[in-house]
């Protein structure tokens, strides 16, 4: 069996606040296999979006690091200089952005974007040579050579989605993360960006973290699937066992949500709202919306257990 | 598309000029005083002249200066005079014209002016998207408050106390002028010098001020370009910190101050009144100043003739260099 390429430790991001603490992420591990898809589930707020910036170190103030570790291959990412990081992200591990309508410089055209990152990566190419690789990244996504020539205005907003995507391959980092790379746009051209993440992916062999709230779309991309509630990791389980058979009573209300092609009528959801951050339930964060609930719930913070090829963070799993 | 764009663009800034030149020809004349009139009235009273012939000369000089025509054949030949620079005779130096008057005050106002609005904005708008970079050294902080507070003071006020301290209490710097009483103007290294240091005074209270201003601006809207994705998306694409900061931070922050600079130029000429009278600097100011105070009509249309032309064209020029600038602003007709 092959090492883990990414392994997240106890990881523990806090944002400071006038009125106390918040814990954004709160002791999140788990480990990343080559060229696994890896997908991050939970509500807006759940702490998905900011576990994946912290790998990356790119939480600002007043948010930090409290806890925990994250390892490139033996590379401790903590241990790295501000310079040591700044040439892992892109190079090492990369980011496919959120909402990708605004995540392009509008003033400079795609080709600059692209050419950029190779300049301050310590790639010294000839101009041929830096067209070439930008025609080719542009082509590996789908998009014509003109592309490179144009502004962020000018393209749609799964052209601008496919550039951000060749850049996040232009130095064939071993670690994709995608933090909602599909929310601003409508399904086709979903799917069409998700198949163009799944098909780089695989030419380059990297590992993907595939961050959302699309149940559907996880369980079309990832292999293997966690769930966040309130900063925490609920359940971690392959794709195909959480869709079967979801343990964690969160987990299976999340799929019961989803919408069924065959039953018409209400969609189903789940009662109550996600707990704030600073007044986080005693117990399990989960338990005031939980219908099974039990007095130890309330009392006892369950911690994540085997279970049959599955990790689940429940008493009553 | 873009010839066609910069055409369009230069026929508003024509249609801009030539409604403001009428604008300019027509206020004076409903004022209802005669400047020919007053100006020999006031001759009259300092030389005890007597005032028999007043009428005859009114007349006379009225004649010359084609002021008794009918009021349209005087616009009509306005317009031709405005199309050629030429504004007429002053009324209080003549026979001096007009756009002589204004061609040896203009470079004045310019150079000095120019300049420091130009520094002004390149240091301000410099400091101040240091000021928001969180990786800018710490002693920048202490910058500052005391820029705020420079801001905050008038400069003409600033000009005075400076002219008090560095003038009057050390005297480094003259006091007056735009060069040496007796110095003649040529073009040699000590005359320039001179004029240097003349405008060294005005000059250092202009970007004292206006520097603060150009950095709280700058601060301002860099605070806001940081929070942008595409900054972020910088950041995790790991780039250098000094190409974050200018090709991604600044180079967008910067563009709302473009613009208020090409308002700035456009508006040297104006407000150079209140700094030119201060330092008793030969500039447009002081023309326009004196032009007023004497009612002389012909010098003031001149001077606000080149005002407005000079905020037209430099408003013209923001028109073509800005979709160079944004490219999100472009040269197609919308």
């Amino acid at each position: 069996m092959s090492e883990p390429v990414l392994r997240v430790e106890g990881l523990r991001v806090a944002f400071d606040h006038p009125l106390g603490k918040v814990r954004a992420v709160d002791d999140v591990s788990f480990a990343l296999m080559p060229g696994e898809r890896f997908g991050l589930a939970g509500e807006s707020g759940s702490g998905k979006s900011t576990l994946a910036l912290s790998i990356l170190r790119l939480i600002k103030p007043p948010g930090h690091i409290e806890a925990g570790a994250v390892w490139l291959d033996d590379a401790r990412i903590a241990d790295l200089d501000d310079d040591g990081i700044r040439r892992l992200r892109l190079a090492g591990i990369a980011l496919v952005p959120q909402g990708s309508m605004n995540s392009l410089n509008p003033v400079l055209r795609i080709g600059r974007q692209i050419a950029d990152a190779f300049a301050d990566h310590g790639l010294r190419l000839g101009h041929r040579e830096e067209q070439r690789r930008i025609t080719a990244l542009l082509a590996a996504v789908g998009l014509p050579a003109t592309i490179a020539r144009m502004y962020p205005h000018e393209l749609s907003g799964g052209m601008k989605q496919r550039a951000c995507i060749a850049i996040a391959i232009s130095l064939r980092p071993k670690v994709i993360i995608a933090d909602e790379p599909t929310s601003a746009l409508d399904v086709v051209v979903q799917r069409q960006v998700m198949a163009t993440l799944a098909r780089v992916q695989q030419e380059l062999g990297a590992a993907v973290i595939l961050v959302g709230h699309d149940m559907g779309l996880m369980a079309q991309f990832v292999d293997r699937l966690g769930i966040m509630y309130a900063g925490r990791l609920v359940e971690v389980a392959p794709i195909a066992d959480i869709i079967a058979r979801p343990r964690h009573p969160y987990t299976r209300a999340l799929i019961a949500a989803l919408p069924s092609l065959e039953a018409r009528g209400m969609l189903a959801g789940i009662p109550g709202l996600a707990p704030s951050l600073r007044e986080l339930p005693s117990g399990c964060a989960f338990h005031p919306r939980c219908e099974l609930a039990i007095d130890r719930c309330r009392a006892e913070r369950p911690v994540l257990r085997d279970i049959a090829g599955a990790q689940v963070g429940c008493h009553l799993a | 598309m873009q010839a066609a764009y910069i055409a369009r663009r230069f026929g508003v800034f024509l249609l801009i000029v030539w409604l403001a030149a009428s604008l300019n020809f027509f206020l004076p004349r409903l004022s209802g005083q005669d400047p020919v009139r007053t100006k020999l009235l006031q001759q009259a009273a300092l030389g005890g002249y007597v005032q028999g012939g007043i009428d005859e000369m009114t007349k006379e000089y009225e004649r010359r200066f084609g002021l008794d025509k009918p009021l349209w054949r005087q616009y009509l030949s306005y317009l031709d005079g405005v199309a050629h620079l030429d504004f007429n005779y002053s009324i209080a130096n003549y026979p001096r014209r007009v756009s002589e008057l204004i061609a040896d005050a203009l470079p004045w106002t310019l150079a000095l002016l120019g300049t420091t609005t130009l520094l002004s904005f390149a240091i301000g708008s410099f400091l101040g998207a240091l000021l928001a970079w969180p990786g800018a050294p710490r002693w920048m902080r202490w910058l500052m408050p005391p820029l705020w507070a420079l801001h905050a003071i008038p400069f003409f006020l600033l000009g005075l106390i400076l002219t008090y301290l560095l003038a009057f209490q050390i005297p480094l710097l003259p006091i007056f002028g735009g060069y040496s009483a007796g110095a003649f103007p040529a073009l040699s290294w000590r005359f320039a010098t001179d004029v240097l240091q003349h405008a060294l005074l005005p000059a250092l209270s202009i970007i004292l001020v206006a520097t603060g201003g150009w950095a709280l601006g700058m601060r301002g809207m860099m605070v806001t370009t940081m929070g942008e994705d595409y900054v972020t998306f910088a950041e995790a694409k790991g780039l250098k910190a000094p190409t974050v900061f200018l090709r991604y931070c600044l180079r967008n922050a910067i563009l709302p101050q473009v613009t208020a600079l090409a308002l700035a130029l456009g508006q040297i000429l104006s407000g150079a009144v209140l700094v030119e009278v201060i330092f008793g600097y030969p500039g447009i100011g002081t023309l326009l100043f004196q032009a007023i105070r004497e009612n002389d009509h012909f010098v003031i249309q001149g001077v606000v003739f080149t005002v407005i032309v000079a905020l037209g064209f430099t408003t013209f020029v923001l028109d073509v260099i800005y979709p160079w600038l944004d490219p999100r602003i472009s040269y197609r007709r919308a």
